[in-house]
C-alpha cells in the first residue's frame, strides 16, 4: 500500500489550508454590510467558510485519489488488502472533527456574545431597571446584536417560551418573549413598533406618532423593533444586516440593530405565512442622521418631532 | 472487531428457527406478478413493493418539483396560482420524505435485507409488516386526493406550523393530518419490527457484533422512529383539535402557543432527518467493501457512533428554531449538540475512505453513486456544522441556503445511496444484471443535474432569497434559471434508470446466485430467493465483510445456499 512520502502529504496539506483560507477570505458570497453586526457575521462566515472549503477539497481529493490509484485493473479478481482497522488513525480522525467542531463552537460563541446574544432577554419592565447595565456592556455605540433569547434568565422567572400568560388578540402584553439583542437596549435608541400581517410590515414610530409601510432609519444610531404579528407566523430579515428574528402572534419580539450604511435595502418575510408570502416585502431606508430628521419631520401629524430619547417602552 | 475464523462462512447448526407457521401461509400466496399486489407475509415481496411504490411516489414528487422550478424560472408568479403553489411545495415535501425517502431506506431496503442480514426466513411479525406497508398506498391517495377537493390540498407547508395550518382551507389540512398519522403509524409498525427481528430473531451462534452494518444502522433508525413518532401523531391530532374542534392549544386567539408546537414537530422531525440518512449510512457501508473488495474499515467505531449519532439526533431539535425564540442557554446547547453530531457522521466518512484506500476498486454505477454520495453529504454536513452555529444561522435560515443544505443530505445523500443500492441489489431481486452503460448516464445526468440545481441555491439562500416564495426579486434571476435547468437534467436523468429497470428485468443478462462474489448472506442464494430464503438451513456468516482474507474463501461466484451448505466444510 503506497502511501506518499511524508513531505508530499504535509506540502499538500499545506497547500490545501493555504488554498482554503484564500478561497474564504477572497470569495464574497454575501451582499453588501449595512449593520454594525454584519461585519461581526462576515468574520465568522469567512473561517466556516475556509475550514469548509479546507474539508471538502480534502476529503474529495482523498477520494478521488483513492478512486483512480486503486482502480480495479483489468483481470484482477483478487481482494484488497483485509485491513479491518487501525485503532490510532481511528482515534486520529476522531480527534480532528472533534478539535475543529470544539474550535467552531468556541468562536461563534464568542462571536455571538460579542453580538450581545447572551445578554438575557428580560421581561420588559425588568429591563427598564438594567437597561443601561446590560447595554454598554461592550460596544456601546453599535450594540446591536444578535439573539438574546426569550424570556428572562434572570429577572423573571418564568418557563422559557412556554405557558404564558394568555394573550388576547388586540391587547398586546408587557412582556417580550424572545428578541435578538433585546438585552442591549440602551439610551437614546429610536424605537419603532412593527406590526406584520398578511401581507404587510407595518412600521410605527411612537414618540414622532408616524405610521409608515418602510422601515426608515438614521445610521449609527441603535434602533429597538419591537415586533407583534397580528394573524400567523412571520419573520423580518434584512439580508443587509444579517439580521432575523420571527415575529410571532401572542408573543412580541425584540431585534436591536443599528445601520451603518446609507441607503435602501429589502426587509423580507422569511416565514411561509400565506399565498402572498414571496410578495411580502418592505424596505428600510438607512439615512444620514439630518435626512432622518427630515423625514421625521416630514411625515409627522400634529406635534412637533420629539426624537425618541432614552425611553422605549412600547405601550402600543 | 474480533478476528474470524479462518473461513468466514460456517456450516449451518441444525434447528435453526424460523417464524412458525410461515411455511404455511406463504404457500397460500399468489404466484407470479400477482404477489406484489397482494396482501403477502414475504419479507421479499414486501420489500419490493415498499420499493416500487416508492418510486411511484419519487416520480409525484419529482413532477411537483417540476412545478417549484418551472415556477421560479421566472422571478414573478406566472405558472400556477399562489394558492396552487403553496400545495404543491407542502405536497413536495411530505410525499417526499413520507412516501420516498423513509419507506424506501427503512420499509423497502430493510424489509429485503434484514431477515437476511440475521439469518431469519421472514420478518419477526409478517402480519404487522404487510399491514405497514398497506398503510401506505392508501395514505398516499388520501394525500394527494386533498389536492382535488373544495380548498384544496395544505398550503402551510410540510412544517404545518399553526396559526398558518389553522387559517388556510381546514379540509386540506385535516386530511394531510390524516395521511401523516397513517404513513407515521406504518413507520412505527415498521420500526417495531425491526427492533424485534434484528434482536429476536438472530440466527442462533449469531453474534451482534457480527452483524452486517446496516442491520446496527437499521436498529438505531428503528429506535428514533419508535421514540420520536408517537410525539409527532400526538401534536397532528391536537392541530386537529385546534383545526376541527376550535381548541386552543396552538393558537394564539385562544391563548395557545405557537412555539409549543414547534419544539414538539421538531422533536421528530430532526430524528427524522437521521431516520432517512442513517439506513443510507448502513447501505453504503454494505456496498462500498463488496466493489472496493477490501473489509469495512472501523466495524466497532462505525457501530459506535450510530449508537451515538441516535442519542444526539435526539437533543439537537431546537436549531431549526433558533429565530423563533428560544432562551439563550438552549440556544448554547443545541448548537453544541448539533455540532458534536459532526464527529461521529466525520468518523463515519473517514472510515469509508479507509475501506477504498488500497481496494481494487470496481467503479461500476453502484460504486459511482455510492462515492458521490460521500462527496455530496459532505458538502452537506460542512454546510449543516455552520447552520448549527446560532450567529451563523439567524441570517440564512428559512432561506433557500437551508433548501440547499437539506437537499445535499436527503438527495446529494440519501437517494444517491438509494440509486446505488438499486444498482447494486438488482441483480439479487430479479436475477438479471442492470445495463452498466445506461447506468453511468444516470448517474452522469443526476450527479450534474443534481449539483447544478441544488449548489446555486446556497448562494440565492446568502444573499436574500427566502425559501417557499412563488416570486422573488429579479436579482437573483439568472441562479434561480441555473437551478431550474439542474432540475431539468434530474427529470431527464430518470429516463435511462426507469428505460434500465424495466428492460433488464426481462432482457439483462443473468446474475447468477453473487455476480459481485459478495460475503453477506443474501448473495449466499439464488436470485430470486426462495421463498424460504435459502434452501435448507440458514448459513451462519460471522464475518460479513472479510474480503481480502487470504485463505479458505470459495469462490461464491455462483453458488447457491445448497451447493456451499451442502458440502461439509469443517
Amino acid at each position: 500500500m503506497p502511501i506518499p512520502s511524508a513531505l508530499i502529504t504535509l506540502l499538500l496539506g499545506m497547500a490545501l489550508v493555504l488554498a482554503g483560507l484564500w478561497v474564504g477570505y477572497n470569495v464574497s458570497l454575501l451582499p453588501v454590510d449595512a449593520s454594525s453586526n454584519a461585519p461581526v457575521y462576515d468574520a465568522l462566515f469567512r473561517v466556516l467558510f475556509s475550514i469548509g472549503t479546507i474539508l471538502f477539497i480534502g476529503i474529495v481529493g482523498l477520494l478521488l485519489f483513492s478512486l483512480v490509484r486503486f482502480r480495479r485493473r483489468e483481470g484482477d479478481l483478487a481482494d484488497g488488502a483485509a485491513i479491518e482497522g487501525n485503532l490510532p488513525l481511528e482515534i486520529v480522525w476522531t480527534a480532528i472533527p472533534a478539535v475543529v467542531v470544539l474550535f467552531v463552537g468556541i468562536y461563534s460563541y464568542d462571536i455571538y456574545e460579542r453580538m450581545g446574544g447572551m445578554t438575557p432577554l428580560n421581561d420588559h419592565s425588568a429591563m427598564h431597571a438594567n437597561h443601561s447595565a446590560l447595554g454598554s456592556a461592550e460596544q456601546p455605540g453599535t450594540a446591536a446584536a444578535i439573539q438574546a433569547g426569550s424570556v428572562s434568565i434572570q429577572a423573571a422567572a418564568v418557563a422559557p417560551t412556554g405557558d404564558g400568560p394568555s394573550t388576547g388578540d388586540g391587547k398586546p402584553p408587557s412582556r417580550v418573549w424572545a428578541g435578538i439583542g433585546a438585552g442591549s437596549d440602551q439610551q437614546g435608541a429610536l424605537s419603532v413598533d412593527l406590526t406584520a400581517m398578511q401581507f404587510a410590515f407595518i412600521f410605527h414610530y411612537p414618540q414622532a406618532n408616524i405610521i409608515s409601510g418602510e422601515l426608515h432609519v438614521p445610521i449609527d444610531r441603535q434602533v429597538a423593533l419591537r415586533m407583534e404579528a397580528r394573524d400567523v407566523i412571520h419573520a423580518f430579515w434584512v439580508p443587509q444586516f444579517r439580521l432575523k428574528q420571527d415575529v410571532i402572534p401572542g408573543q412580541p419580539t425584540l431585534l436591536n440593530f443599528t445601520a451603518t450604511r446609507p441607503g435602501t435595502y429589502p426587509i423580507v418575510c422569511a416565514e411561509l405565512c400565506g399565498p402572498y408570502h414571496g410578495g411580502m416585502r418592505s424596505s428600510v431606508v438607512v439615512h444620514e442622521p439630518a435626512d432622518f430628521e427630515a423625514w421625521l419631520s416630514k411625515n409627522t401629524p400634529a406635534p412637533p418631532p420629539t426624537v425618541a430619547s432614552s425611553n422605549s417602552t412600547p405601550t402600543a | 472487531m474480533t478476528v474470524a475464523s479462518p473461513s468466514d462462512l460456517q456450516p449451518p447448526a441444525p434447528n435453526n428457527q424460523g417464524p412458525s407457521g410461515q411455511g404455511q401461509s406463504l404457500g397460500l400466496q399468489p404466484e407470479g406478478w400477482l404477489r406484489y399486489l397482494s396482501f403477502s407475509l414475504d419479507h421479499k415481496v414486501i420489500g419490493l413493493q415498499y420499493l416500487i411504490c416508492a418510486f411511484l411516489f419519487y416520480f409525484l414528487g419529482g413532477a411537483l418539483a417540476g412545478v417549484i422550478r418551472t415556477e421560479l424560472a421566472s422571478p414573478i408568479s406566472d405558472f400556477v396560482s399562489r394558492e396552487t403553489y403553496n400545495e404543491v411545495l407542502t405536497l413536495h415535501g411530505t410525499v417526499m420524505i413520507f412516501l420516498w425517502i423513509v419507506p424506501v431506506v427503512n420499509g423497502a431496503f430493510g424489509n429485503y435485507l434484514i431477515p437476511f442480514y440475521v439469518g431469519a426466513r421472514d420478518m419477526a411479525f409478517p402480519r404487522l409488516n404487510a399491514v405497514a406497508f398497506w398503510l401506505i398506498p392508501p395514505a398516499g391517495i388520501l394525500l394527494i386526493s386533498s389536492y382535488f377537493i373544495k380548498g384544496g390540498a395544505a398550503q402551510s407547508g410540510w412544517t404545518a406550523y399553526p396559526p398558518l395550518s389553522i387559517t388556510t382551507p381546514a379540509l386540506g389540512q385535516v386530511i394531510w393530518i390524516l395521511s401523516v398519522l397513517l404513513l407515521g403509524g406504518s413507520s412505527i409498525f415498521g420500526g417495531i419490527n425491526f427492533i424485534a427481528t434484528i434482536l429476536k430473531l438472530r440466527r442462533p451462534g449469531l453474534q451482534l457484533m457480527q452483524l452486517p452494518m446496516y442491520c446496527w444502522a437499521m436498529l438505531g433508525t428503528s429506535i428514533l422512529v419508535v421514540l420520536s413518532t408517537p410525539v409527532l401523531a400526538g401534536t397532528l391530532i391536537l392541530l386537529s383539535f385546534d383545526i376541527i374542534a376550535h381548541t386552543g392549544f396552538f393558537n394564539p386567539a385562544l391563548g395557545g402557543n405557537v412555539v409549543v408546537y414547534q419544539h414538539l414537530f421538531w422533536f421528530y422531525s430532526h430524528p427524522a432527518v437521521y431516520i432517512m440518512v442513517l439506513p443510507a449510512f448502513g447501505l453504503v457501508s454494505e456496498i462500498l467493501p463488496v466493489h472496493a473488495r477490501k473489509p469495512l474499515f472501523g466495524y466497532t467505531t462505525m457501530v459506535y457512533s450510530i449508537l451515538a449519532i441516535v442519542v444526539l439526533g435526539l437533543v439537537v431539535w431546537a436549531h431549526h428554531m433558533f429565530t423563533s425564540g428560544t432562551p439563550p442557554w438552549m440556544r448554547l446547547f443545541f448548537t453544541i449538540a448539533t455540532s458534536f453530531i459532526a464527529v461521529p457522521t466525520g468518523i463515519k466518512f473517514f472510515n469509508w475512505l479507509a475501506t477504498l484506500w488500497g481496494g481494487k476498486i470496481a467503479l461500476n454505477s453502484a460504486m459511482l453513486f455510492a462515492c458521490a454520495f460521500i462527496v455530496n453529504f459532505v458538502f452537506g454536513g460542512i454546510t449543516g456544522v455552520a447552520l448549527a452555529q446560532v450567529p451563523f444561522d439567524i441570517h440564512v435560515h428559512d432561506t433557500y441556503f437551508v433548501v440547499g443544505h437539506f437537499h445535499y443530505i436527503v438527495y446529494g445523500g440519501t437517494v444517491f445511496v438509494i440509486f446505488s443500492s438499486v444498482y447494486h441489489w438488482y441483480p439479487k431481486f430479479t436475477g438479471r444484471m442492470l445495463n452498466e452503460d445506461l447506468g453511468r448516464l444516470h448517474f452522469l445526468l443526476t450527479f450534474v443535474g443534481f449539483n447544478l440545481c441544488f449548489a446555486p441555491q446556497h448562494w440565492l439562500g446568502l444573499n436574500g432569497m427566502p425559501r417557499r416564495v412563488a416570486e422573488y426579486d429579479p436579482a437573483f434571476t439568472t441562479w434561480n434559471q441555473v437551478s431550474s435547468v439542474g432540475a431539468l437534467l434530474m427529470a431527464i436523468s430518470t429516463l435511462p434508470f426507469l428505460i434500465n429497470v424495466v428492460v433488464s428485468a426481462f432482457n439483462g443478462k443473468p446474475a447468477g446466485a453473487n455476480p459481485w462474489n459478495a460475503l453477506t448472506p443474501e448473495w449466499l442464494t439464488s436470485s430470486p430467493p426462495p421463498v424460504e430464503n435459502w434452501i435448507g438451513e440458514a448459513p451462519l456468516v460471522t464475518h460479513p465483510y472479510g474480503y481480502g482474507t487470504p485463505a479458505d474463501r470459495i469462490d461464491l461466484g455462483n453458488a447457491t445456499g445448497e451447493q456451499i451448505w451442502g458440502d461439509s466444510r469443517r
